[in-house]
């Protein structure tokens, strides 16, 4: 990896997207809050190693259809889903699949920064612990280091890991957030609107971060500004009233696209 | 004028300054009230505030002070012998004075006139009239009581005349400020103001002034019973004393009281807490909103109920189900029938009060862990941790906070809690460690201290003001505590 240069790797992985290796495969997704219907029937498959930005108006279900990645929506009250949801081939709604198992999985950073209540390193070794990811101390040293690492915070925070979590600010507390789900060692990272609470220069950061776990990970991001899905993503997918009106590539999404509703989004006459 | 019939004249005076405020506001607005600064009804009811409230107030100053001066003018006129006499004896003689006083009201001029000259016979004139008096009265007396009776009759002209005279005098002047751009409201809302903040200094002033009565008697107490005695005496035995004799005066321990208290509370919240704490959970994270609808009323109800039918349930239930069943056991184990299990003890006012002290641990923690935000339990579910996980390494510990407060002020209920102890404790002051025998509390003997013949100075009953402050202290710090942690844990999620 060392050996090829940043452009290189760039372009291997985007070779491996179009290889149309996908990862997770949405078949005629529909999900109702009780009477109401929020999703109508959404083919969309996510590439591996690809970052794939969900956009749309306010309300337009893209939020929703990232929770059905990872079956958070079966925490809300009369929430149902229907259709399928593969995740390598694994029907992921199916009886036999448990779901802590999916969300080890595919993990998820929310809108908001939640750290726990306890200490960054405690933040971090959490779900380690709980899927028991860690022989002894000096596994979970290591494991909390990497992700840290990994989410570009360790330079930051290692001379006090063990002060709280909550203490940080909102851009490292979301980086921490992004750690904590590194740490499990998910094979895919749901991330919904995780720029929205955040100043610019931590939203740079945190982009910039997206970029770099593309490389190990398959990304879904929900967003509502354009010029980031333009910036992380490889693949835009465009969701309106519950429909997915287009999917594709990033670079035609914005520049050529094929629905006329999406060019209306873009160039913001709606929205 | 008697003082219920000033009130009436006031009021009417207020309604009538309340009409006519209106309506002069609206004439002089010509008829259009948006000419004015306030709405009409403000102008009527400053006019009424100034006419009704100095008016009461003068009322209710002159009704608290005329009676002292009063007081003191008559008993100045007191013979010398009588105010050589003791201060106690001097209050007696006053008595008498004032229910003569009160009885020559009721009496007609001729009959006055008739037993003026004969104090003894004016008794039981009095007697058959309806008024009590506690000795036979003496001439002096006669003509003390005549003194009283013609001051407060000039004290309550005057203050009629003064009273109505302020009411008028006010009425008049606020009635000439009505101009279109007099700012009524606001001085309307400042006068409500005051009023609120009247009515919720009333409950602060109560407090200190129970507290300072209080304080008051449990010195008495101190000034015969050290407190060193009191508070590290272990031996409580406060006899009866016979009225006059000091010799008998006892043994005032807290300590196995306060033991006793601290046991049974100890028991309570062994029963308490985990029955609690499992429901909240229950409640906060498991139960669907069918089932907490119903459930979560169904639960407090238990908090409704009167702490006597806790005490009933105690002993008419479960004491002597505990005792019969002990019987049973040691029947069972030795073939000996002996109930180890008293009906009365720690173990049934304990476990009747930890049933009682349930809804408050379950209500009070089921806010707290609602409250924890659902982004923690989000950001832990979205990692895949379980339900149980989620709940038991980060709601919890983000809980504990306002849980452990919320435990110390059950905690504190329980340490003041009576009613049951009363029933199902004992009344034994002892101090041993077995959950089976009866102990007693602080409240039970504040109770038995004070319910009974015993002379109000004696220390067999101030003992209860001492026992008393000592509960009130202790209480109040686990809530000052309690409030501390509660309100440290709220900093953290807003």
């Amino acid at each position: 990896m060392n050996m090829m240069s940043e452009a290189a790797v760039e372009k291997a992985l985007d070779k491996k997207m179009n290889d149309m290796s996908y990862k997770m495969i949405g078949n005629d997704v529909s999900v109702y809050y009780g009477e109401k219907r929020a999703l109508f029937d959404v083919n969309l498959n996510v590439r591996e190693n690809t970052v794939t930005a969900l956009i749309g108006p306010s309300g337009c279900g893209k939020s929703t259809f990232l929770r059905t990645l990872n079956r958070m929506n079966d925490t809300i009250e009369g929430c149902r889903v229907t259709g399928k949801i593969t995740l390598d081939n694994d029907d992921i709604y199916d009886k036999e699949i448990d779901v802590v198992e999916l969300r080890a999985r595919v993990g998820m950073v929310f809108q908001k920064p939640n750290p726990f209540p306890k200490s960054i390193y405690e933040n971090i070794a959490y779900g380690p612990r709980i899927h028991g990811l860690a022989k002894n101390k000096a596994d979970m040293d290591q494991i909390v280091e990497a992700s840290l690492q990994r989410a570009g915070l360790w330079t930051e925070v290692k001379d006090r890991l063990h002060e709280g979590g909550t203490g940080l600010s909102g851009g490292q507390q979301q980086r921490l957030c992004i750690a904590r789900a590194v740490a499990v060692s998910p094979e895919v990272i749901l991330m919904d609107e995780p720029c929205s609470a955040l100043d610019p220069i931590a939203t740079a950061k945190v982009e910039e971060l997206i970029h770099e776990l593309r490389a190990n990970y398959t990304i879904v991001i929900v967003t509502h500004s354009m010029q980031q899905a333009a910036r992380v993503s490889q693949r835009t997918a465009m969701f309106h009233l519950g429909q997915l009106v287009e999917e594709n590539d990033t670079d035609k999404m914005f520049t050529n696209p094929d629905d006329q509703r999406t060019q209306d989004y873009i160039m913001g006459r709606f929205g | 004028m008697s003082t219920p019939l000033i009130l009436l004249v006031l009021a009417i005076i207020a309604i009538v300054c309340y009409v006519a405020g209106t309506r002069r506001a609206l004439a002089i607005a010509g008829g259009v009230s948006s000419n004015l600064h306030s709405r009409q009804g403000y102008y009527g009811s400053f006019v009424a505030i100034c006419a009704a409230v100095p008016a009461v107030i003068v009322l209710a100053i002159w009704l608290i002070a005329s009676p002292f001066y009063i007081n003191s003018t008559v008993t100045s006129g007191f013979p010398d012998e009588v105010k050589a006499q003791t201060e106690a004896q001097q209050g007696l003689s006053f008595g008498m004075v004032s229910g003569l006083a009160r009885g020559m009201d009721v009496l007609t001029l001729e009959e006055i006139d008739k037993v003026g000259a004969n104090p003894v016979e004016l008794r039981s004139l009095l007697g058959t009239k309806g008024v009590a008096l506690a000795g036979d009265p003496e001439p002096w007396m006669v003509a003390s009581a005549g003194d009283l009776n013609a001051m407060q009759k000039i004290s309550n002209r005057i203050m009629t005349v003064i009273v109505l005279i302020i009411a008028l005098a006010g009425a008049g002047l606020s009635y000439v400020r009505i101009a279109p751009r007099f700012r009524a409201r606001n001085r309307v809302e400042k006068v409500i103001l005051s009023a609120l903040i009247l009515a919720s200094s009333i409950a602060i002033v109560t407090t200190i002034g129970i507290v300072m009565s209080m304080l008051t008697e449990a010195g008495h107490f101190f000034g015969r019973i050290s407190p060193w005695e009191f508070f590290f005496g272990t031996v409580w035995d406060p006899r009866f004393a016979a009225a006059g004799a000091t010799a008998s005066e006892g043994q005032f321990g807290l300590i196995p009281l306060l033991a006793g208290t601290l046991y049974i509370g100890f028991v309570a919240m062994l029963v308490a807490v985990p029955v609690g704490l499992f429901s909240a959970i229950y409640m906060s994270e498991y139960a669907s909103p069918k089932v907490r609808a119903v459930a979560k009323p169904l639960l407090e109800v238990l908090a409704g109920i009167p702490t006597i039918v806790y005490g009933f349930f105690a002993l008419t239930s479960v004491g002597p189900f505990l005792r019969d069943i002990s019987a049973q056991l040691s029947g069972l184990t030795t073939g000996e029938y002996v109930n180890f299990i008293q009906a009365q003890s720690v173990l049934t006012a304990g476990f009747v009060m930890g049933i009682m002290l349930i809804p408050y641990v379950s209500s009070l923690s089921d806010d707290i862990i609602t409250a924890v935000p659902r982004a923690l339990r989000d950001g832990s579910l979205g990692l895949g941790a379980t339900k149980s996980e989620t709940i038991k390494k980060v709601v919890m510990p983000a809980a504990l906070p306002g849980v452990v407060g919320a435990l110390l002020m059950t905690a504190s209920r329980a340490i003041g809690e009576t009613m049951i102890v009363v029933l199902a404790a004992g009344v034994a002051a002892r101090m041993q460690l077995n959950p089976f025998e009866p102990m007693t509390t602080v409240t039970v003997k504040i109770v038995s201290q004070l319910t009974g013949d015993l002379e109000f100075t004696s220390p067999q009953t101030l003992v209860a003001f001492a026992l008393g402050i000592t509960l009130f202290a202790i209480t109040l710090c686990l809530n000052i505590y309690a409030l501390f942690i509660v309100r440290k844990y709220r900093e953290q999620y807003e």
